[in-house]
């Protein structure tokens, strides 16, 4: 796994949509002959990289908004977002 | 990331037509090809494809045969498109021109897969039986980068080509793809045909897993590498489809629905057209679709295994192809008693002489 610092600019990469699906009532994340369901928390990050905000930034506005301790979403947000980077979905 | 709830199709796959300019000899295609008149018309196809979006498909795959050799494709993309669906381009290449890709980028397309047979030209042009092809695919892995369009290279893998794995990788790379799909041939239909001039040595299937394992860690971030592994050398099956009628329908050139490309190969088994039911009735009652369908009719050692939910006991088509039961075991698992038979015979295929093949072509009734 590559180092994801949070200075990186993540957005999804081409061929790649976050869509929410009325069959299943739920986020869908759809790729290149694959799919994905992101978790609740997944959502809200992914849907926060948008080629603008830094990780840092992202990082800053989920510990606000969820009231929670900057270092531990921090370090969810860089494992998501590295794994996700890792399998070509997001990229910068 | 949770895996998807099973009552629902994923994707649905439209081989718009089994006329293609090449011959791969591990064609998925049946060795009884449909011509033009069999096909389905525009109408059909757009409402199939407001059907499978209704009924929840996420994604659809334009396939065929050479779907480009469809007029309509455009129009049938737009209208994927219209009904939110995901739509993915897989071609070999050689029918296009830049306008065209140009025109399925803006009618909607999401993604593009092409295909190479090798990297080796005379070779690649001897397995598709195409001369010129080498070149009109490269310059078409162009068009879609130019197009914006995002580009997989999808190589299927054998005896005759896996020497030059590492090159199909810096290939890819060069081309500017940003997905690499590396699959073993699957021996069924036209490749069934053709196994004894296709089938690795283990050697061989070691060292491209080497190749595989050692690239996919180079290149992490920019080139995802999937790898379909080859059964005749696996000790597990894989979930043939993610499972019968669990994720996937396929819909033949003339409107048949199945749940994989070589379901027709199974004896005794009638599948259902679009022409007569909706695709909703098909994939939730079809006697075609629940026959496989969950665990119930299962054989040991499957029923008590417990890997029965994760690789749905492999492959129907396989069971059939070579211990002449469709509901045996899949004897790629070394826990069927027909394994060794898959062992024996790889092995003894993979020391074949003859690198002759059988091309994909349409038989002419002969006088």
């Amino acid at each position: 796994m590559n180092h994801t610092g949070e200075s990186m600019v993540p957005r999804l990469a081409v061929g790649v949509r976050l869509k929410f699906d009325e069959a299943r009532s739920c986020w869908v994340i759809l790729a290149p002959e694959r799919v994905m369901i992101p978790d609740e928390i997944a959502v809200e990050i992914v849907r926060r990289c948008d080629g603008r905000s830094s990780l840092s930034a992202i990082i800053d506005e989920l510990a606000t908004g969820y009231d929670a301790s900057r270092e531990l979403i921090a370090q969810d947000v860089c494992e998501l977002v590295a794994e996700l980077a890792d399998k070509g979905i997001l990229t910068q | 990331m949770s895996i998807l709830r099973a009552d629902l199709p994923l994707a649905v796959l439209a081989e718009l037509t089994h006329r293609c300019p090449l011959q791969c000899p591990y064609c998925s295609n049946p060795q009884q090809l449909l011509s033009a008149r069999d096909e389905l018309s525009t109408a059909d196809w757009k409402r199939v494809i407001d059907q499978a979006a209704e009924l929840g498909a996420l994604q659809i795959h334009f396939s065929g045969g050479e779907p480009m050799m469809r007029r309509d494709l455009d129009e049938l993309v737009g209208h994927a498109h219209a009904a939110g669906l995901y739509s993915n381009l897989i071609t070999s290449g050689v029918r296009s021109g830049r306008d065209r890709l140009t025109a399925l980028a803006q009618s909607g397309l999401d993604h593009v897969q092409l295909s190479f047979q090798d990297t080796d030209v005379q070779s690649a042009e001897r397995i598709g039986n195409y001369s010129g092809a080498q070149d009109k695919k490269i310059a078409f892995a162009e068009e879609v980068c130019a197009a914006g369009l995002p580009l997989t290279i999808n190589a299927v893998v054998h005896r005759q080509n896996l020497a030059r794995l590492g090159e199909m990788i810096e290939l890819a790379l060069a081309l500017g793809a940003a997905r690499l799909e590396i699959a073993h041939v699957q021996y069924y239909g036209w490749a069934l045909r053709n196994r004894g001039a296709l089938m690795p040595t283990r050697a061989q299937v070691e060292a491209a897993t080497r190749t595989v394992d050692a690239a996919r860690r180079r290149l992490n971030r920019r080139l995802v590498i999937d790898y379909v592994v080859p059964d005749y050398f696996a000790r597990r099956p894989k979930a043939c489809m993610g499972g019968w009628g669990r994720r996937f329908m396929n819909i033949t050139p003339s409107g048949n629905v199945l749940p994989c490309h070589a379901a027709e190969t199974l004896p005794g088994i009638t599948f259902d057209s679009v022409m007569d039911r909706p695709l909703a009735d098909i994939w939730r009652s079809s006697v075609a679709f629940e026959k496989y369908r969950g665990t119930a009719w299962m054989p040991e050692p499957c029923r008590s295994c417990d890997r029965r939910e994760i690789d749905w006991g492999g492959c129907r088509c396989q069971a059939l192809a070579i211990t002449g039961r469709a509901d045996d075991a899949d004897p790629a698992c070394e826990l069927s008693s027909n394994h060794q038979m898959i062992t024996t015979l790889a092995e003894a295929e993979s020391a074949e002489t003859s690198d002759a093949f059988s091309y994909r072509r349409y038989h002419r009734p002969t006088a």
